[in-house]
């Protein structure tokens, strides 16, 4: 369904705000249907990184390429009717119902008859198929954020961006919809980048775990060897809070006593 | 009452058509301005900055300030910008549409959810795009308040630009204030009211509908205000060939000379419409761009505001002097005076002034350090006061302007002590008002005179139908048609009086 899966390169990139650094020089390659978390506390610079990706940032410095074509090639409004993005307050359009804003992306390709693939996607995002007329305040958190991954990959992008996309959540409907987009990562081969805060949705979904700390990448491992105590002690003290948590559920498991 | 009505329909159709189409251009300014001003702040600031400041100056102020600035621009371009009527009204009126517009409009942008405008730039929408699917509609409803409330505005102040010569229902509230009719004014204020309230009415339909994605219920709403402007607008396309216009200044007199005018001018075949409650300084500049065809003036309101001269010749002087500086200068024909005088003539209550021996303007000097002065709205600019108040040193206690109408009744209650009443008014015998003299003959004579704009000047069917008013009005058959408009019991309307004083002119000779 994807036109093509999509690379995408950081060559020396940094983006600076008054007062703060956000990303510093970072230089990276992300392959083509991988997926990539984005890991790091509030204001290490993961989510600028990410929006230089469909220029919602400009940066001040570098090129990001993305198939190895720069993404100031094209005007920002084709390069972004490529790539799929997904972020935390979602950004339904109140005034259209579910299958006008999921079709949204389809009507500025100029195409007319988008009922049967509004359908399809609903299918795809596992929502009932009589929600395209519902309006986005008639849904729930977790519904609208499903809508919202229609949306983004209405059009089959090969690329995949989403920025704390189960921050607003409750922790139930957040692993069902992490499950979900997982499963269409693999079914669509699509690249998928993720932003996100928590570790263990980092280690549980992604391929590979970038690590950021001021600006700059700290760690670059796979799930499995960061666990094996790899990627340094920036990386380390994040994986320390979900394996200590879990150490502690198992033990309680096991029936251990207070 | 129901003659009160009758011109309703009409003033309607007028008031209705200026008003919308004030509020179109005030969109077609604030709309872009909107947009502009939600993308940069600095606009922003200047633009609202702006309109603010505009909704401060008064509407009749605003009004009256077009009509020099589009005389100097008509006079750049050469000519044929109509400085009075419908184009200064309607651009006062859409200035004052701009403010409201504009600020909900920035308002209603400013609220849109900043995830949303995230969400547009990210599925790949041109700012054209953004602003046409998510930001126009999302901004809709405030925006929609916004212009209900400008079309409110609108059509309240509209009732204001009778005084720059442009139809509505003002005519009927200004005309009725100043002859005391308040049926008249009820009329006026009732129309206008129900006018704003339908208006207000429809466009907040029209909100409902695009708030819940009702389109039928917005474009039919939408469709009902059109229906309305071309019902408005029927009459009034085929007015514009063979019409002549008669203008008269804001009181009893000019009213009724102005219809005893219109009804020879019709009888003459000519088709006739009024241009009533004109601002003294207006009404000769009109006259002189043709706006006006044909008006009453005095002789020394021209002598002393328009050419400025301080002395005082006789009567006869004056009038000859007026009739060939308006030729020269202007093109404009004096066609004769009309036989009576007008002039300001300071009144007392009788009683007041023999108890305090006051029977000349140099006797009421010395006591008006203890006296209240009323005088109508422009008395106290204009040069004859200050060469009266010169010449005999007055100074009054205090110095209040009014309507003409409350000018006499502050007298009568003793609000005030002294007006400056005109000769011609029936109500300073009916009332027992006493005269003051004028022994150093400070000022000037107030021959009506008929004037005729430049166009007319030429046009010797025209002048034949109102040549025979010339000296045939005397002062007392003025006074009585005056009084008969003026007074509170058995009240008359102007055109009554008008076709009285045509046939009581024969007894005059």
């Amino acid at each position: 369904m994807p036109e093509q899966t999509r690379s995408v390169t950081f060559k020396n990139v940094s983006k600076r705000y008054p007062g703060a650094l956000a990303v510093d020089g970072v230089s990276l390659e992300v392959a083509g249907g991988s997926f990539v978390a984005l890991v790091g506390a509030s204001g290490s610079g993961k989510s600028t990184l990410l929006k230089t990706i469909n220029r919602l940032v400009a940066p001040d410095a570098g090129t990001v390429l993305m198939d190895g074509e720069p993404v100031d090639a094209v005007p920002a409004h084709l390069l972004r009717r490529r790539i799929g993005y997904v972020f935390q307050n979602i950004g339904l359009f109140p005034h259209m119902s579910v299958a006008e804003n999921i079709a949204i992306p389809l009507r500025l390709a100029g195409e007319r008859n988008t009922a049967g693939r509004v359908a399809e996607l609903l299918d795809l995002v596992e929502l009932p198929r009589d929600f395209a007329a519902r309006m986005p305040d008639a849904l729930s958190g977790g519904q609208r954020q499903r809508v919202g991954v229609a949306r983004a990959l209405a059009n089959g992008p090969g690329l995949l961006l989403m920025d704390e996309p189960f921050g607003a959540l409750d922790p139930v409907t957040r692993d069902g919809l992490a499950r979900a987009i997982r499963a269409l990562h693999d079914r669509m081969g699509l690249t998928t980048i993720l932003v996100t805060h928590d570790m263990a949705e980092a280690l549980l979904l992604a391929d590979r775990v970038l690590v950021m700390s001021e600006g700059r990448v700290a760690a670059d491992a796979t799930p499995r060897a960061l666990l094996a105590g790899g990627g340094g002690d920036a990386a380390q003290a994040l994986v320390a809070v979900p394996r200590e948590q879990a150490h502690r559920l198992a033990e309680m498991e096991g029936g251990g006593s207070r | 009452m129901t003659a009160a009505f009758a011109r309703v329909p009409e003033l309607l159709a007028q008031h209705l058509l200026l008003a919308l189409s004030a509020l179109l251009l005030g969109l077609a300014v604030a709309l872009p301005l909107t947009v502009l001003s939600a993308r940069n702040r600095a606009v922003a600031r200047v633009a609202l900055g702006m309109a603010s400041l505009i909704q401060t100056i008064p509407g009749l102020a605003l009004l009256a300030l077009f009509y020099p600035v589009l005389l100097w621009l008509s006079a750049l371009a050469g000519g044929g910008i109509p400085a009075l009527g419908f184009l200064p009204s309607l651009l006062a009126l859409s200035l004052y549409a701009v403010l409201p517009i504009l600020r909900n409009g920035v308002t209603g942008l400013a609220a849109i959810d900043p995830a949303v405008i995230e969400a547009a730039d990210g599925v790949g929408m041109t700012a054209w795009q953004k602003l046409r699917l998510v930001e126009a509609p999302l901004a809709a409803p405030v925006l929609m308040a916004g212009i209900r409330t400008a079309a409110v505005w609108t059509i309240g102040a509209a009732t204001l630009s009778t005084t720059v010569g442009q139809p509505g229902l003002g005519d009927l509230i200004f005309a009725g204030l100043q002859t005391q009719n308040w049926t008249l004014v009820l009329a006026g204020c009732i129309a206008s009211a129900g006018l704003a309230l339908a208006v207000d009415a429809l466009l907040g339909l029209a909100e409902h509908g695009i708030a819940r994605r009702r389109r039928w219920l917005a474009w039919g709403s939408l469709g009902v205000l059109l229906a309305g402007v071309l019902a408005a607008l029927a009459p009034a396309l085929p007015s514009a060939r063979g019409t002549v216009v008669v203008g008269a200044k804001g009181f009893s007199e000019q009213y009724i000379l102005a219809r005893m005018i219109g009804a020879r001018l019709e009888a003459a075949g000519y088709r006739v419409e009024y241009r009533e409650g004109l601002g003294s300084a207006v009404a000769f500049s009109a006259l002189a761009a043709n706006d006006v065809d044909v008006y009453v003036d005095y002789s020394g309101t021209i002598w002393t505001n328009q050419m400025r001269r301080s002395d005082v010749p006789p009567r006869a002087d004056i009038v000859a002097g007026v009739g060939g500086w308006a030729r020269d200068r202007h093109g404009v024909l004096l066609l004769g005076p009309l036989g009576f005088e007008n002039a300001y003539a300071f009144a007392m209550r009788g009683a007041e002034a023999r108890r305090r021996g006051i029977r000349t303007l140099a006797d009421l000097a010395r006591q008006a350090p203890q006296l209240n002065l009323a005088t109508d709205v422009e008395f106290l600019e204009r040069p004859e006061w200050r060469a009266v108040r010169d010449a005999y040193g007055l100074r009054f206690r205090s110095a209040r302007p009014y309507q003409p109408t409350f000018m006499y009744r502050a007298l009568d209650s003793g609000e005030a002590d002294v007006i400056p009443a005109f000769s011609s008014d029936g109500r300073i015998a009916a009332s027992g008002l006493a005269v003051l003299e004028d022994p150093k003959g400070a000022i000037p004579g107030y021959d009506a005179i008929l004037l005729l704009s430049p166009a007319r000047a030429q046009d010797e069917r025209f002048q034949a139908a109102l040549r025979p008013l010339a000296g045939a009005i005397c002062v007392q058959a003025m006074r009585e048609a005056n009084l008969m408009v003026d007074r509170d019991a058995d009240k008359r309307s102007p055109a009554e009086a008008a076709r009285w004083l045509e046939q009581r002119i024969a007894a005059c000779r």
